[in-house]
């Protein structure tokens, strides 16, 4: 086949519907908007932090219809239809038993992995509720913490598995 | 970054529309499944497509389905679903082992099986494990369904056989024989996420038949025909493990670059390959290392 030469793409923007943290909302997006910006800078949900931007470090994740993702490596207009939890919804009345466990461990320094690595978490204690430290480690393998915190983390994740 | 090019979106609700939409677009189109190689690739400015189709919505592409022929994996089959899969870990244990070492659990909850041998980059972690399964690549284009054998698949770093206006639908994974043994050996520079430094695959079938590939040391993943023939037929001995580590530079050309040196890469193949010969042989009789465990 050969190749097509096309003017400027047909579509303008996308009007998108997407139960974020419970709620129902809609948002105009370009194809090109990337999901992390959008729950940011359009949604007003700031937990899923701007890291790498390559998902390698997992600062931005996000549940997404209740699996963990990058939203950095999503697009916008990919989420039309879907459930989106951060923690905002987790804490939502009061910190959930992982989180507290965080908590009593001191499992953070900065804080800025800390929203995806409780998401991570939250997902793997859904799915596998007494978790092996190995699991522990296999389930958070792609979220670095800067502050080199990890043992804590881990003992905060085992404990609340137990 | 934010992605620079401006692309218009589509997310057809049929495979006729989206076969439509490729042969309209051309070269200009992109198919979107998990995105996790694509979205990075336009964030980085690698790749600037026009039109993205996403496929997300062709019902049935997400199915993991077993068939009289085989395994048959749908093009939406993320790596997670393979690892949560009975059915792929107890008859085609070596595509779990592998799926498990796919870079992290928050990329393989969305990166599908399909979109790594599409991305086809040399260190593609898929490659070689359905390079000895003997899989079969399932493509839907202009002209109607056609069927490209794994063998005939990759033609270059980044490369398919994938013509203009196709779109995979999917992968079919042959039954290996009665029953099948295998490895996958992968080294990195760390545990973790990381692409792979050189990766093995090693299938052990009853009459000592050995199936072997390569991933990252090559432009493109690798069968080693040549270390197959010398194994066929005779029980793995001391000597053939020799003879197996002096055919490996035959089999593969790897290069230097940030990950690992030529000279390092092929020291560590040889080991990797003589450790998944074992584990293979091992396993195919009922034995060898648990599923998953490192064999570097």
């Amino acid at each position: 086949m050969t190749q097509k030469k096309l003017e400027t793409p047909p579509q303008g923007r996308h009007s998108i519907t997407l139960t974020l943290n419970g709620e129902s909302r809609t948002v105009d997006v370009w194809p090109h908007e990337i999901l992390l910006d959008v729950l940011r800078d359009r949604l007003g949900i700031k937990s899923p932090k701007i890291g790498c931007e390559r998902g390698d470090c997992g600062a931005c994740t996000v549940l997404f219809n209740g699996r963990s993702v990058r939203s950095c490596l999503i697009l916008a207009v990919e989420a039309d239809g879907a459930e989106i939890k951060t923690v905002e919804y987790l804490s939502r009345e009061e910190p959930t038993p992982l989180q507290e466990s965080f908590v009593a461990r001191n499992a953070f320094q900065c804080g800025f992995c800390t929203p995806g690595i409780v998401l991570a978490t939250t997902e793997l204690l859904e799915r596998n509720p007494h978790p092996t430290e190995e699991e522990v480690r296999e389930a958070i393998a792609g979220n670095l913490c800067r502050c080199t915190g990890y043992r804590q983390i881990i003992d905060a994740v085992l404990a609340a598995g137990k | 970054m934010a992605i620079a090019g401006e692309f218009a979106y589509y997310k057809p609700q049929s495979l006729p529309a989206a076969v439509e939409l490729l042969a309209e677009h051309g070269d200009a189109a992109r198919v979107l499944a998990g995105g996790t190689d694509l979205v990075a690739w336009l964030r980085d400015g690698l790749d600037d497509p026009r039109v993205l189709v996403d496929i997300k919505a062709l019902a049935g592409l997400d199915q993991l389905e077993e068939r009289e022929d085989g395994l048959r994996i749908g093009a939406l089959v993320t790596f997670n679903q393979l690892i949560e899969s009975d059915l792929v870990m107890e008859k085609f244990p070596l595509l779990g082992e592998m799926s498990r070492t796919v870079a992290s659990n928050g990329l393989r909850n969305r990166a599908t099986l399909a979109g790594n041998i599409c991305s086809a980059v040399p260190s593609c972690d898929g490659g070689p494990v359905l390079l000895v399964y003997e899989a079969e690549v399932l493509v839907q284009g202009p002209r109607g369904e056609r069927v490209i054998p794994i063998t005939d698949w990759f033609t270059g770093p980044k490369q398919t056989a994938l013509a203009c206006g196709e779109l995979v639908t999917g992968i079919l994974v042959p039954r290996p024989g009665e029953k099948h043994g295998g490895a996958w050996a992968r080294l990195g520079r760390y545990q973790g996420e990381d692409l792979a430094q050189a990766s093995v695959a090693v299938l052990a079938l009853t009459g000592d038949e050995y199936r072997i590939a390569f991933g990252a040391v090559a432009p493109t993943p690798v069968r080693g025909r040549r270390i197959e023939s010398l194994l066929a037929g005779k029980t793995l001995s001391a000597e053939q493990l020799v003879a197996t580590r002096e055919l490996v530079p035959e089999e593969i050309s790897p290069i230097t670059d940030i990950r690992a040196t030529r000279e390092y890469r092929l020291h560590m193949v040889k080991l990797m390959l003589e450790r998944g010969l074992l584990a293979a042989a091992d396993r195919l009789a009922g034995a060898g290392p648990a599923l998953g465990t490192p064999l570097i």
